[in-house]
C-alpha cells in the first residue's frame, strides 16, 4: 500500500513533458577511428588488452557479419544505416577500465547523480543485511550498480560485499581478465556470434557490459543493475551482458539506459546471454528509456538487441520483464530456450510507442524439455503516430511432452493515427502440449476519461492512470524501486498524446 | 449556491434540455424526480462538463463561478461532484490509488497540501468505517467486479473523501438494499453543512425519507415543470407523473 501510494506521488510530481535525460556530459574521450573494418576490431581488442582467443573470436564474428544481411522482416521503417559513418569505441580519457569508486572522474559521478543512479555505496545497515533474502520486499535495499558510459564500465559498486558470497559482478572486460575460464566457457553459447546480423556485429565490436556469476546455492542478497549511458556523438553502443546462475542460485538483475537528445540516430546493438542451471532462477528486468527522438521523428536510438536465456537445468526459471518506453526503433525479442525438464520461462512486456516511435518486440519460447512451461504477457500501447508490433514465437519440440504455454497480448490505442499489430507464431510438434493465445485491442473509453476528470484528474493524468492500470500485470513483476520509475516513465512517454 | 438559468443542451444535435431554471442555495438539499428519459442524467453531465453534451444556451454558476467555462477537472476542483448513475470500471487501477490521486488533485486545485500515503489511509479508513464498507474495497480495481450496490457505495465513499461543495447524486439509491440505502443517506446527511448543497436525482420517495430534501423538482421533457416541498415526492409516489402532466 504505502509503496503504491508513493508511486502515485512520483507520478504526480512529474509535470514536464520533455526527455529529462537528454543532457550531454562534457568529458574528454578516446575514440577509435571512425568506421568499421578489421582494424577497428583489433583496436577495440587491444584497448582492452584482450587475450588472443577473444580477438580471434571477434575477428571470426566480424567475417561472419560481413557476409550477413540486415533483417528486413521486422515491421519497422528506417533509412539505410551507414555502418562506416560511426564510432565503435568511445571511452572517457585517463585510466580505462573499472576502478574503485573513489577514483571515478567526478564529472561521471555527477552525471550518474543527475540521472538518479546511486554509485556511492550506502553502508549496509545491520538487520537489513539479514533481510537480503527478498531484495524487493521490506525496506530499501541497496542496489549494486555497474555503470557503463559509452564503451566502458566506469564503476561497479558493492563488489566486495558481493564477493563475500562468492558472487562475481563486474564489467565483462574485467571478467575476461579475472575469470577467463567462466567467460570462455559461456560466452556466445546462448547467442552464437552468427545468430543474426546485429548479434554478429556485437560479437565483433562489443566494448563492455556486465558479467554476473552466482555460485551454487547462493541467493544474491541485493538487486544487481547495470546502467547504460550513451553520451558521445555518432557513437554506437554495443554492450554484452553475460549472467550465469549456477545450481540453486537466485538473482534479480535490472538494466536501465538513457542517452542525450540528438538529431542523429544512434545505433545500440546489445547482446544479453543468460544461463540458468538446475533449480536456479534469474529475473531480468529492463527499463528501456533511450532517447526516442523528437515529436517530428528526428533523432533517437535504434535499439536492435538480442536477448536470450537458456534454461539448461532442471526446474530452472528465467523471467524477463521489460518496460520499453524509449528508442526511435526497438527490435527486440527476449527469449527462453527451455532445455531442462520442468523449466519455466516468463516474458512480461510493456511497450509504448508515441510520436513516430516504432517497436517490433516480443519473445520466443522454445520448449525442449518435458513439462516446460512458459507465460507471455504483452501490453502494447500506441499513441501519436506510433507503430507497435508484438511478434512472438512459441515452439514446442517433439521432446517437450506436457509442455504448456499461455500467451496474453493486449493492445491499447490512443488516438487514431497509431497502429497495433499482433503476429503470433505457434509451432507445436507435441500432441500432449497445450498452447493458449489470447489477444485484445482496445481504446481508452471516453467514459473512463470523463470519470477520472470528474474526480479532478487532468486528461493526461487520467490517461496515465488508465495506462498504468492496463499494464499492471507487467509492472507488478518489476522490483519495487523500478516499478515506481517505470510508472513515471509511462506517464512521461505519453505526454502530449491526448487533447 | 447553484444557479441555473435558461439552460438548454443537446446531444447529437437532439435538444434534450429545453430551458432549465433551478436554484439550490448552499446548505440545502434538493431532489429531482422525473420519468425515464426526461433529461435528469443529461443535466448532471452538462453540469459536470461531459463531452458530447453541448450547451446551446443559458448559464450555470456555482457560488458565482461560471461552471460552463471550465474543464471537467476544473469543475471538480471548484467543488462539483457527480455520483454516476453507472459508475465506470477502471481495470488494473487500484481503488486506493484512484481515491488518493483524486483527493490530491482536488486538494491541489484548492491550494491545499497533498496527503501522503499514511495520512490518506487514515482518512480513508475513517470514511470506510462510517459507511460500513470493508477495507477490501481499497485494494480492488476501481469498480471492477463490484456489485451494483458496491459501486454506488464506492461513489458515496469518494464523495465523503472529496467533500464537494455541490454533490449531484444520480440515482445513487437504485440497486441498494434497505441497509445500504440508510448508509448512503447517512453519508449525504453527514455532509450537510452551511457550505454544502446537493442535488439528489431519484425515482423513489423512499430515499427522501432518509435524506429529507428542502425542495423537490419535477423534470419532464427537458424542463422543470413543478417544484414543491417533500410532500410533492409523496404525491408523485401515490399518483405518478400523469398528475403533474395534467397540472403542467
Ligand atoms: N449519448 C446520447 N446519445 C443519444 N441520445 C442520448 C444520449 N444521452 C442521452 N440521450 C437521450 O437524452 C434523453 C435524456 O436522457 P437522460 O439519460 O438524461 O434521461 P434520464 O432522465 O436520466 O433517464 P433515466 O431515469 O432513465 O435515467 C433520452 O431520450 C436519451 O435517449
Ligand atoms: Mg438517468
Amino acid at each position: 500500500m504505502p509503496a503504491v501510494a508513493e508511486t502515485l506521488d512520483t507520478v504526480q510530481s512529474v509535470t514536464e513533458g520533455t526527455y529529462k535525460w537528454g543532457f550531454e556530459t562534457e568529458i574528454e574521450m578516446d575514440f577509435a577511428p571512425k568506421g568499421l573494418n578489421e582494424s577497428t576490431v583489433r583496436f577495440i581488442s587491444a584497448q582492452k588488452k584482450e587475450p588472443e582467443w577473444l580477438l580471434e573470436w571477434r575477428l571470426k564474428a566480424f567475417a561472419t557479419w560481413q557476409k550477413m544481411q540486415e533483417p528486413r522482416w521486422p515491421a519497422v521503417k528506417y533509412p539505410p544505416i551507414d555502418y562506416q559513418d560511426a564510432y565503435y569505441y568511445a571511452a572517457p580519457k585517463k585510466k580505462d577500465g573499472p576502478k574503485s569508486l573513489d577514483e571515478v572522474d567526478p564529472e561521471l559521478l555527477k552525471t550518474y547523480a543527475k540521472l538518479g543512479i546511486p554509485l556511492k555505496e550506502q553502508a549496509i545497515l545491520a538487520g537489513v543485511e539479514g533481510a537480503g533474502d527478498s531484495p524487493s520486499e521490506g525496506g530499501r535495499m541497496p542496489i549494486a550498480v555497474d555503470a557503463v558510459f559509452d564503451s566502458v564500465s566506469v564503476a561497479t559498486s558493492y563488489k566486495e560485499r558481493l564477493a563475500k558470497d562468492g558472487i562475481i559482478f563486474c564489467a565483462i572486460s574485467e571478467a575476461v581478465h579475472e575469470h577467463p575460464e567462466l567467460v570462455k566457457q559461456y560466452l556466445g553459447t546462448v547467442v552464437p556470434p552468427g545468430d543474426n546480423f546485429y548479434a554478429a556485429l556485437n560479437s565483433a565490436v562489443f566494448t563492455d557490459g556486465s558479467f554476473v556469476y552466482i555460485p551454487k546455492g547462493v541467493r544474491c542478497p541485493m538487486e544487481l543493475s547495470t546502467y547504460f549511458r550513451i553520451n558521445a556523438k555518432s557513437t554506437g553502443q554495443f554492450e554484452r551482458t553475460l549472467i550465469i546462475a549456477d545450481e540453486g542460485a537466485v538473482v534479480s538483475y535490472l538494466e536501465g539506459c538513457t542517452a542525450p537528445m540528438r538529431d542523429e540516430n544512434q545505433l545500440h546493438a546489445a547482446v544479453v546471454e543468460l544461463v540458468a542451471l538446475d533449480d536456479s532462477q534469474i529475473k531480468y528486468s529492463t527499463v528501456q528509456n533511450w532517447y526516442p527522438g523528437d515529436a517530428e521523428g528526428r533523432g533517437g536510438i535504434y535499439n536492435f538487441v538480442t536477448k536470450r536465456a537458456q534454461c539448461r537445468g532442471k526446474r530452472s526459471k528465467v523471467s524477463w520483464t521489460q518496460v520499453e518506453t524509449g528508442s526511435a526503433i526497438t527490435w527486440k525479442y527476449p527469449s527462453c530456450v527451455l532445455l531442462g525438464d520442468d523449466s519455466v520461462g516468463e516474458f512480461y512486456s510493456v511497450a509504448i510507442t508515441n510520436n513516430h516511435q516504432q517497436a517490433d518486440t516480443g519473445t520466443k519460447m522454445i520448449h525442449v524439455g518435458k513439462r516446460t512451461t512458459s507465460t507471455i504477457v504483452s501490453k502494447g500501447i500506441s499513441a501519436g503516430k506510433g507503430q507497435n508490433t508484438y511478434r512472438g514465437l512459441v515452439r514446442v519440440a517433439p521432446t517437450a511432452s506436457g509442455a504448456r504455454n499461455f500467451t496474453q497480448c493486449d493492445s491499447l490505442l490512443i488516438g487514431d493515427q497509431c497502429g497495433a499489430h499482433t503476429v503470433p507464431y505457434i509451432e507445436n510438434r507435441n500432441m500432449s502440449a497445450k498452447v493458449e493465445h489470447e489477444a485484445t485491442t482496445s481504446r481508452i473509453a471516453e467514459d473512463q476519461l470523463f470519470y477520472c476528470r470528474q474526480r479532478g484528474l487532468s486528461e493526461e493524468d487520467a490517461v496515465g492512470l488508465i495506462v498504468n492500470g492496463f499494464c499492471r500485470e507487467v509492472l507488478k513483476e518489476l522490483p519495487m524501486e523500478f516499478a515506481v520509475e517505470a510508472q513515471k516513465l509511462l506517464q512521461i512517454s505519453l505526454e502530449g498524446s491526448v487533447g | 449556491m447553484l444557479r441555473i438559468e435558461g439552460l438548454t443542451a443537446e446531444v447529437d444535435g437532439k435538444p434534450i434540455l429545453k430551458g432549465i431554471d433551478l436554484e439550490v442555495p448552499t446548505g440545502e438539499v434538493h431532489a429531482i424526480m422525473g420519468p425515464n428519459g426526461s433529461g435528469k442524467s443529461t443535466l448532471s453531465y452538462v453540469l459536470a462538463g461531459r463531452e458530447g453534451y453541448e450547451v446551446t444556451g443559458g448559464s450555470a454558476t456555482l457560488n458565482g463561478v461560471d461552471l460552463l467555462a471550465l474543464e471537467p477537472e476544473e469543475r471538480a476542483a471548484a467543488g462539483v461532484f457527480l455520483a454516476f448513475q453507472y459508475p465506470v470500471e477502471l481495470p488494473g487501477v487500484g481503488n486506493a490509488n484512484f481515491l488518493r490521486t483524486a483527493l490530491n488533485a482536488i486538494r491541489r486545485g484548492k491550494g491545499e497540501a497533498e496527503l501522503d500515503a499514511m495520512q490518506f489511509l487514515k482518512l480513508a479508513r475513517a470514511r470506510l468505517k462510517e459507511l460500513q464498507m470493508s477495507e477490501d474495497m481499497l485494494k480492488r480495481g476501481v469498480n471492477v467486479g463490484f456489485s451494483g450496490g458496491e459501486k454506488k457505495r464506492n461513489e458515496v465513499l469518494q464523495m465523503a473523501l472529496l467533500r464537494p461543495s455541490l454533490a449531484i447524486l444520480d440515482e445513487t439509491d437504485s440497486g441498494l438494499d434497505i441497509d445500504a440505502l440508510k448508509i448512503v443517506a447517512d453519508g449525504v446527511n453527514a455532509l450537510r453543512a452551511p457550505d454544502f448543497a446537493a442535488l439528489v436525482i431519484t425515482h423513489y420517495q423512499r430515499l427522501l425519507d432518509y435524506i429529507v430534501p428542502d425542495k423537490v423538482h419535477v423534470l419532464m421533457q427537458g424542463r422543470i415543470v413543478q417544484t414543491g416541498g417533500p410532500e410533492l415526492a409523496k404525491q408523485l409516489e401515490a399518483s405518478g407523473y400523469a398528475s403533474v402532466q395534467a397540472a403542467a
